[in-house]
């Protein structure tokens, strides 16, 4: 078994890791990687704004935000692929690559579960530092994006590694319309070995496992480093972490 | 771009049934999987509570594992792994029936027990030691300490992120489809390309699947608001 493993790693760590690159597109962990982390960089701005938008004191940004927030936490990913799918064609008149899908699909998703842990980050900022910064004749924007805003992100930075990690995990879904990342390439294998799917599927989830538990620990280490900081004392749970990365 | 929108397409042929048995799927494959998450994660959550070094080392790689693989890939190597390693007349039996529902049924059940397991956990742990202290000082056994005093509140604690969970594992239900059940996803797809009525297919089966999750949101709200702590 663990032989097999290391065969079937020996012989397609490149196929794993870049795809077909040189001699055709690139693909694997190196797709992987890239759908992830264009894709929470893309998807960050627009959580900003859902989230000003879920707080702000009209109520008409409230619900719309809201809304928007709950279609998106309510359907399944493989939905919004399909949808991303269909209907990005039709709105722009051209078709787009299985890439593209995936990553307009990745940041519309993301966008609105970061909303939360970022709306999250700014509700635990307490209120003086708001009251503060307006009598000091600061405007909404300023007092935003200068004091609040700030503040919340570096708290809410080991969330926000784990969100990265769920994203990880979501861009295996690229697999469903044969976008070329890590699950995809695993089953390529698959397909030409036939024999051996065990050993290759037990290796593609070490693969994600080794990626994703690293990023886990380092979102536990900020934690534990951040609520130190903040309290000078140690951190109490890990409950924040644990339950954001709960997607996909 | 304008589109006309025609319902009623989705009435012809047979797509009522396939849309029917793609939710009757759906919803049997929610169930179980809730129930074996559930089973399990309580399971794991005692487990590691016994401050057994051991068993909380299990425990603890079951629940990285779990958490930090997606969901797809578990499930594609219960699909496609598992049964190799199984004697040749179990791989048969496997084959003749439809062991794609119930390889969906286990890898989504174990992935989530994982999750609900560490819900569980944080929930006990936010009780103080002094409540199973003095729930001892009165008496009780472990056991009626454990059930009488600290699961209600701990449950209490844990309920939102069970809520959350659920909703997860009602929405990851979609990814049997990789492996070829015949759940909703799965029926939108076959409807959709025979019918090639294309948005009012995943129109329907979006808001079917949203109005479901909004229920199970909003039932969990209820329970909330059922066991909060009145205070004035």
């Amino acid at each position: 078994m663990i032989t097999d493993i290391f065969h079937i790693l020996q012989d397609n760590w490149l196929l794993l890791l870049i795809g077909q690159y040189p001699n055709g597109p690139l693909g694997g962990l190196a797709i992987t990687l890239l759908l992830s982390v264009a894709g929470l960089a893309l998807a960050f701005p627009v959580s900003v704004l859902l989230a000003l938008g879920r707080i702000s004191p009209f109520a008409m940004l409230r619900a719309s935000a809201a809304a928007i927030i709950y279609t998106v936490r309510g359907v399944p990913l493989v939905m919004f692929i399909f949808w991303v799918y269909f209907f990005v064609p039709l709105l722009i008149g051209t078709t787009i690559s299985g890439f593209t899908t995936m990553l307009v699909t990745v940041v519309l998703y993301e966008a609105a579960y970061l909303a939360e842990v970022i709306r999250a980050g700014i509700e635990g900022i307490s209120r003086g530092q708001t009251e503060a910064s307006r009598a000091l004749g600061m405007g909404y924007g300023q007092t935003m994006f200068k004091i609040v805003l700030p503040q919340a992100l570096y708290n809410m930075l080991p969330a926000m590694v784990s969100q990265f990690v769920s994203t990880i995990k979501e861009t295996s879904l690229g697999y469903v319309i044969s976008v070329n990342e890590l699950t995809f390439a695993a089953n390529q294998i698959n397909s030409t070995l036939l024999t051996k799917p065990f050993p290759v599927f037990i290796m593609l989830a070490l693969i994600y496992f080794v990626l994703c538990s690293m990023l886990t620990q380092l979102a536990r280490w900020l934690e534990r480093r951040i609520s130190k900081r903040r309290t000078g004392k140690p951190a109490i749970s890990t409950t924040a972490v644990n339950a954001v990365t709960a997607a996909a | 771009m304008s589109i006309k929108l025609d319902f009623s397409v989705l009435l012809r042929e047979d797509y009522p049934r396939l849309i029917i048995e793609g939710v009757a799927t759906m919803l049997q494959l929610t169930g179980y999987a809730w129930l074996l998450a559930m089973a399990l994660g309580i399971l794991l959550a005692l487990l590691r509570m016994t401050r057994n070094r051991w068993a909380e080392r299990v425990v603890a790689v079951y629940v990285e594992y779990h958490q930090n693989v997606p969901m797809l890939v578990q499930i594609l190597l219960w699909y496609f792994g598992v049964p190799t390693l199984l004697p040749d007349a179990m791989q048969l039996w496997f084959n003749q029936r439809h062991s794609e529902f119930l390889f969906a049924i286990i890898a989504v059940g174990m992935c989530m027990s994982a999750y609900i397991s560490e819900s569980l956990r944080s929930g006990i742990r936010a009780i103080p030691t002094a409540q199973m202290e003095a729930a001892r000082a009165h008496g009780l056994s472990y056991l009626k300490a454990s059930r009488l005093v600290i699961l209600p509140q701990a449950l209490r604690i844990a309920l939102p992120t069970l809520v959350s969970h659920s909703v997860l594992l009602f929405k990851n239900t979609s990814l049997a489809m990789a492996i070829g059940v015949a759940e909703l996803t799965y029926a939108t797809r076959e409807i959709e390309s025979q019918s090639f009525h294309t948005i009012e297919t995943y129109l329907l089966t979006t808001a079917i699947y949203l109005g479901i999750s909004l229920l199970i949101m909003a039932g969990g709200a209820a329970l909330e608001n059922h066991y909060r702590i009145k205070t004035r």
